[in-house]
């Protein structure tokens, strides 16, 4: 694998961690909650991909159909039985309660799944590639999953810059207190914020499965690429987000390339390098949009 | 004929700390009325516990004849309560035009839209694009009145318009205020300075330390009745 390949599959893989921390992104910028629990919720999506395909034989991403709806409703329900009661809490009191919420899905998970790796097989789809040289070539599923990343930002970005819903997020992340007195109620703001962020990340968690394989514990590492593609892209900023992800994706490839088993290492390292030299993220700032 | 507003017998506490004591007063419809006080008199969270930002712990707050007890802040826009927080407070991510836009956002009818509320306030014409975050304090808080008013409230609370403005730009958003009125809508006006709240109503009620310590036309009060009533000096007088 050459350098410009590597380049080019970071890039592309950039596009799934994007997806994975749109969702962490949005419900961040609204509400100023984190939920440690978001890569849990990535895994429990492709499981339950894997247990559709069981019953139907179905392709996994026929999954989605039903998932996406259902992932918008949970997140509603989670919203609405838990996290109200976190925001404008101190910070410790999201960690605390999120993280107990990722360790009871890891072990529910655990118990209906047991601690086997699973894949969601999605056939000739993902060994299929366009050749571009000798050295790269792009495969399909990684260019759709990138592809469908910028759709998932563009759809996210238009709707907070143009619909009535959207202005009364940016209003509700700029001042709750005062959106409430234009008629906003800001509960069912992050409501709907939080229903986007699972409906995300089940989308993500599906083409993570479809990617590679995945464990009930395996939630974790996907929060922490998520939050480090939030935080190298800048906080409350959607297109940063995807640069960020591309960051990320790139760091990990090309460490792959010098060294195999640094892939995850570089990909750290110049995480913690972008905090250490611009904490705000390369495209950060307060507003969400 | 019931007033627009009527406050009976209002209590309203932070936690242990009362604010206000046994407030009642009435705002008639298409009066301007000013309320007056020292720095934490409670005028401000009189107008909280109107528009629904701070809970009442006793009395009753009516508007058109209807309790508004219970009934959640961002509800009381829907029936025509809106306020112009302390401290503007626009929405900094938002521009000019989009902070107008939601103040529509409860969608209630009548006069006002975008076109009259920029009449109204020239000098926000030209900044429609502008971030709200960039403006001067003048600006931000014509902004803050005109995207109340696109709630087309039958009721306009201000709260402390002039707070940290040159006199020259608090005079200007005071000349909008008969234009308001024009169009139907009855003002309650928070103040600490006076004789710009007063020259702009016609009902006067003055709190000192969560009472109402007097209350009248302001043609009808004299200078030392409010003075005494503002300090408190005449409670201790009279002792």
């Amino acid at each position: 694998m050459s350098w410009v390949n590597a380049i080019v599959q970071g890039i592309l893989l950039g596009g799934l961690y994007a997806m994975y921390a749109s969702g962490l992104s949005v419900a961040f910028g609204v509400m100023r909650l984190v939920n440690l629990a978001h890569g849990d919720l990535a895994i429990t999506s492709a499981f339950l991909a894997s247990t559709f395909v069981a019953a139907t034989s179905a392709n996994p991403f026929l999954s989605l159909a039903v998932l996406l709806p259902a992932g918008f409703l949970f997140g509603i329900a989670l919203q609405k039985t838990m996290f109200d009661r976190l925001v404008g809490l101190d910070p410790s009191y999201q960690i605390v309660a999120t993280f107990g919420l990722s360790i009871v899905i890891q072990n529910v998970l655990l118990e209906r799944y047991t601690a086997d790796r699973r894949a969601l097989d999605i056939g000739s789809f993902g060994t299929s590639s366009i050749r571009i040289s000798d050295d790269v070539s792009i495969g399909w599923f990684p260019l759709t999953r990138f592809l469908v990343a910028i759709l998932v930002l563009a759809l996210l970005s238009l709707f907070l810059a143009r619909t009535r819903s959207g202005r009364a997020f940016r209003a509700t992340s700029d001042d709750p207190t005062t959106a409430r007195l234009m008629g906003i109620n800001n509960r069912t703001v992050y409501a709907l914020a939080m229903g986007i962020a699972v409906a995300t990340v089940a989308l993500a968690g599906v083409f993570n499965g479809a990617q590679t394989n995945f464990a009930a514990a395996d939630g974790p590492l996907l929060l922490i690429y998520a939050f480090e593609a939030v935080i190298i892209g800048g906080l409350g900023s959607l297109w940063g987000t995807l640069v960020g992800g591309m960051v990320l994706g790139v760091a990990q490839t090309v460490g792959a390339q010098i060294e195999p088993g640094w892939t995850q290492l570089i990909g750290h390292l110049v995480f913690l390098t972008v905090l250490a030299v611009r904490p705000t993220g390369l495209f950060g700032k307060q507003a969400l949009a | 004929m019931t007033a627009l507003l009527e406050v009976e017998a209002l209590d309203a506490r932070y936690g242990q700390f009362q604010a206000l004591f046994d407030i009642t007063l009435d705002v008639p419809a298409s009066a301007a009325v000013a309320v007056i006080g020292a720095n934490g008199a409670g005028k401000s969270t009189l107008l909280k516990a109107i528009a629904g930002q701070v809970a009442i712990s006793g009395g009753d707050i009516r508007f058109e004849g209807r309790s508004l007890r219970g009934l959640a802040d961002h509800k009381r826009v829907g029936l025509g309560i809106s306020l112009v927080p302390e401290g503007r407070r626009v929405f900094p991510s938002l521009s000019v035009e989009e902070n107008l836009t939601i103040g529509a956002h409860a969608r209630r009818p009548g006069p006002w839209s975008k076109p009259a509320v920029l009449d109204a306030f020239p000098l926000l014409a030209r900044l429609a694009k502008r971030s709200a975050a960039r403006l001067s304090g003048g600006e931000q808080q014509a902004l803050a009145i005109g995207r109340a008013l696109m709630a087309n409230p039958r009721l306009l609370l201000l709260d402390e318009v002039s707070l940290g403005l040159a006199p020259v730009v608090v005079k200007q958003l005071y000349a909008a205020l008969p234009a308001i009125r024009e169009h139907g809508t009855t003002l309650m006006v928070v103040e600490q300075d006076i004789n710009q709240a007063l020259a702009a109503a016609d009902h006067a009620y003055c709190l000192l330390e969560g009472r109402v310590s007097l209350a009248g036309r302001p043609s009808e009060l004299s200078r030392e009745a409010i003075t005494a009533a503002y300090f408190g000096m005449a409670v201790e007088g009279r002792q």
